[in-house]
């Protein structure tokens, strides 16, 4: 049976450093839940102490309603994937899968069944009388799916389980994972800095840094609207631009952008300072009206869009990309554009508390 | 926050660095600190007393001998130094003939029993050595081989693989691209050697002559049989022991303390100073092996060949020897095996012993072995530091010492040890064991701890997984570093001589008495079992661990 998971104030720490600080997460049950941020943020760390290989040294992990903080490792019921496969070299490709059945004392006329099913669901049904040392790594994580899957475990923890991998190969393996997941309903957890391949397979995604969670939230989510300029800056390409803004009244706000070029832009409360403007790529459009001039740089045509250089009046560069679709040809460097967007679509961060402004 | 109060629960591995640290604390530390406690005290006088170092320090007796080990060591030092790293040189860069089989006799001279080196010395320029008397029948006399020539001459071929060893592993793991950056800045080859080649692999032989220092500063065997008046430590560390009259047990504790903090302030100076000059380097290029041709590789392997051949005549001599008729009066020439009928009768109980003794400490050191491999690299924490720590002690404490203080220690009721097999076991266990750890610890630091993880996530306790998964997998590095521990026990004489009872000697202390009494017949056809069980057993390892796991 999979397993909600709930985490109330988990705290990790190694001597003076916080690399875990009082995060609250609730995964439910069957759900496909991704940790996602740059190295040393602390997701590893957080997921090992959900796999019982790191202490807790404050708050609660629960497994539905049982606290799980002293559980020892081995009577968690849980499955786990590792970025190097950790496949065990001197048993054969069904002798790794079944060794977790046995462990948890499968009747002996089960045992073989179970193994050719795991192995069919990751379809190296046929290598399984190889010696690890005969198999690709693809094939080798194949096996470390299928040995975790095998003992239907109530939460599935994978830990960069693609990274070790070429990049088709990831691509491939990630739909074999969320298809298997999808199909068996197994409550999981998954690490991984990769953002791309955390959109791609996650149901949620909580975007950790230094140790604490920047946003929870469905990928869409995350991509549309980022709670912080870490989020927008982390997940796909932003350009982050300098505004002032003063509005006694939330509403349409009047923002300067570059401090001198005003637009309205929809504000959820009233604000006054400093802020920064994110927009991505593909928000960002030529336009003959209203916007911010500037000269173009630079371009590169990628088929079926264009990414352009800008360099705008206050000497910074952004990113703009334009469908080829859309468009009958490419601007020459040098020519003199002005940048708008869709003021409903873009994100306004307040830059004090890097709180979101924009509604 | 809720202070969480986590029971203690003591798990499988808190018993194991109980039961591990207890026996090293009752096996190695009581008995060495009995040992510098019993330095303190004399039979003269009453209470606490700086008596023997005082007498120590004052008599030349003593502080030449002092002088004498130093003079021994750092001269064998050098002199290994100044073989061993042409050696390793010519070794790795050049086509050498026959360079696999060279390198395993290198090997074996380094694995062969320290003593048998000063005996064949003997046998062949001894007093009535084969070439002596080939010589003088010709009317030349040779310069003699007792005394501190004889024990450098016998290090310096037996010790030099150490220097070889360390260095050919540098040499060879040095990125050709540096000297070729060297060459490209202009730098001629001579040059280049000088500047950049070999203070690259200056730590890899600072490492190797500590360790020749080491091992001829604690060595009891060599001196013994081959330096006469020439009196070194250890040789007088026994000889007050056991001298029947006169004996001083406490002064020869206070001359055991002087050894140990000899060679220990060595290494500590060698760790000070080697630790701040270590290069890593990982090797994506090796360096190529230049392919002489015709009479130049002639000329460069004759040297290598002529080294190594010295190396190993020493048990070339046993072996020829020990079919060689003899009696109490010397070789009597012609073939027989009269020798091996002798120890047969009269020695059977020494070979018996010999191969029980360390076939017993083979099974601890297994055990104990891995575990402690498990600990001191997957562990953290005091006890496995402390174990870390208790593991180097051996190094620096010779075999004569060990057997003095587990004397002192186990001497008299509750533990009455001396004399008995057990001891003979423990001494060997405790002196022994560093080689399988090492080999051990070393293996299992390769391995993913994540194997260990996977095993844990699916249901295996970690007590049952270390069963299932690790120690299986570290089976190759324990069972290598085994086969040098047993090399080692089987060999073993410096700690045997000081704790063999009426019923319990062995082989080499066999062959230490056999020599004494001129019995040079039986001493070779003993030293043949030792040297045939080596080669073999060395062989062996040489086959399990694949080249993966150094001999030093």
């Amino acid at each position: 049976m999979s397993h909600a998971v709930i985490i109330k104030d988990a705290t990790k720490k190694y001597g003076d450093f916080t690399a875990v600080n009082k995060i609250n997460l609730e995964i439910k049950k069957g759900e496909f839940f991704t940790l996602l941020g740059p190295s040393g943020c602390g997701k590893t760390t957080l997921l090992r102490m959900i796999a019982g290989f790191n202490s807790v040294d404050g708050g609660e992990i629960y497994f539905d309603d049982t606290m799980i903080n002293n559980m020892e490792a081995h009577k968690r019921d849980i499955g786990m994937v590792f970025q190097n496969y950790a496949i065990f070299p001197h048993l054969t490709v069904s002798e790794n899968v079944a060794y977790g059945l046995k462990a948890k004392k499968t009747p002996k006329p089960q045992i073989a069944p179970k193994v050719q099913e795991a192995l069919d669901l990751v379809q190296i049904g046929t290598l399984k009388d190889r010696k690890p040392n005969e198999l690709s790594g693809g094939q080798q994580q194949r096996v470390a799916l299928a040995r975790a899957f095998a003992i239907e475990p109530g939460v599935l923890l994978m830990d960069e389980p693609l990274s070790n991998l070429d990049a088709k190969l990831r691509v491939q393996m990630r739909s074999v994972i969320k298809k298997l997941q999808r199909r068996l309903g197994i409550t999981t957890i998954y690490v991984t800095h990769d953002q791309e391949e955390a959109l791609a397979i996650s149901d949620r995604i909580a975007v950790m840094k230094n140790g604490d969670i920047m946003q929870v939230g469905t990928p869409e989510e995350i991509y549309r609207k980022p709670q912080n300029p870490f989020v927008a800056s982390f997940i796909g390409v932003s350009n982050f631009i300098p505004a002032t803004v003063n509005s006694t009244q939330g509403k349409d706000a009047t923002v300067l952008l570059e401090n001198t070029i005003p637009v309205q832009i929809p504000l959820r409360k009233a604000y006054t300072g400093k802020a920064t403007l994110s927009a991505r790529p593909e928000q960002l459009s030529f336009t003959t009206g209203e916007g911010m001039p500037g000269i173009i740089e630079f371009s590169v045509f990628l088929g079926d869009f264009i990414e352009y250089e800008i360099k705008l009046e206050n000497g910074q560069t952004i990113q703009l990309n334009e469908y080829t679709k859309d468009v009958n040809e490419v601007r020459p460097d040098g020519q003199a554009v002005t940048v708008g967007f869709d003021a409903s679509k873009v994100n306004l961060y307040a830059d004090e508390t890097e709180e979101v402004l924009s509604c | 926050m809720l202070k969480q109060k986590r029971r203690f629960k003591p798990d499988f591995w808190f018993w194991v660095k109980f039961a591990v640290i207890g026996i090293m604390l009752i096996f190695l530390i009581y008995p060495f600190f009995t040992l510098i406690s019993r330095s303190f005290f004399s039979p003269k006088e009453e209470g606490l007393t700086l008596a023997n170092y005082i007498r120590f320090f004052t008599k030349p007796y003593y502080y030449e001998a002092l002088g004498r080990s130093l003079f021994v060591s750092i001269t064998a030092t050098l002199t290994t130094m100044v073989i061993g790293v042409p050696m390793a040189y010519l070794m790795t860069r050049y086509n050498i003939f026959f360079k696999k089989y060279i390198h395993i006799f290198i090997i074996m001279s380094l694995m062969s029993p320290p003593f048998i080196g000063a005996y064949s010395w003997i046998m062949l320029f001894g007093r009535a050595g084969f070439i002596t008397n080939l010589f003088s029948g010709i009317g030349i006399t040779l310069p003699t081989i007792y005394g501190k020539a004889g024990i450098i001459m016998v290090f310096t071929f037996k010790l030099f693989p150490y220097v070889y060893l360390y260095v050919s592993g540098a040499m060879g793991s040095i990125d050709s691209s540096l000297e070729e950056a060297a060459e490209n800045l202009g730098s001629s080859k001579l040059r280049r050697l000088f500047t950049v080649t070999l203070p690259v692999i200056l730590p890899s032989v600072a490492a190797g002559a500590i360790m020749v220092f080491m091992t001829s500063l604690a060595d009891f065997g060599t001196p013994m049989l081959i330096g006469e008046g020439y009196t070194v430590l250890p040789v007088m560390v026994y000889n007050e022991y056991m001298s029947e009259i006169g004996g001083n047990a406490n002064l020869a504790s206070a001359l055991s303390v002087i050894i140990v903090l000899c060679s220990t302030s060595v290494l500590l100076l060698q760790k000070h100073f080697v630790s701040k000059k270590n290069y890593t380097m990982t090797s994506m290029r090796p360096p190529q092996e230049i392919k002489l041709k015709g009479i130049k590789r002639v000329l460069t392997s004759i040297p290598v060949m002529l080294v190594t051949f010295i190396g190993i005549l020493p048990q070339i001599v046993v072996l020829v020897t020990s079919f060689i008729k003899s009696d109490f009066t010397g070789f009597q020439g012609g073939f027989s095996l009269d020798s091996y009928i002798t120890i047969a009768k009269r020695l059977g109980t020494n070979i018996r012993n010999t191969f029980v003794f360390s076939t017993v400490a083979i099974v601890f050191i297994i055990i104990i072995g891995l575990l402690i491999s498990y600990v001191v690299v997957r562990q953290k924490g005091i006890a496995a530091q402390a174990m870390d720590l208790l593991i180097m002690f051996p190094y620096v404490i010779p075999g004569a010492v060990l057997g003095i203080s587990l004397i002192v220690a186990f001497n008299k009721p509750p533990l009455l040890l001396t004399g008995t097999a057990a001891i003979m076991v423990i001494a060997y266990v405790v002196r022994k064991l560093p080689y399988t750890v090492r080999s051990g610890s070393a293996f299992l630091q390769q391995m993913d701890p994540s194997v260990e993880e996977a095993s844990i996530s699916l249901g295996v306790s970690p007590m049952r997984t270390f069963f299932k998964v690790t120690a299986r997998l570290m089976a190759p590095g324990i069972f290598s570093g085994a086969i040098l521990s047993w090399i080692t026990c089987i060999n073993e004489l410096s700690s045997s001589i000081m704790l063999y009872g009426g019923k319990t000697s062995t082989i080499s202390v066999a062959i230490y008495t056999e020599v004494v009494r001129n019995s040079y017949g039986t001493a070779a056809a003993l030293a043949s079992i030792l040297t045939v069980s080596t080669v073999i057993s060395l062989l062996i390892f040489l086959k399990v661990s694949k080249g993966k796991v150094s001999v030093v």
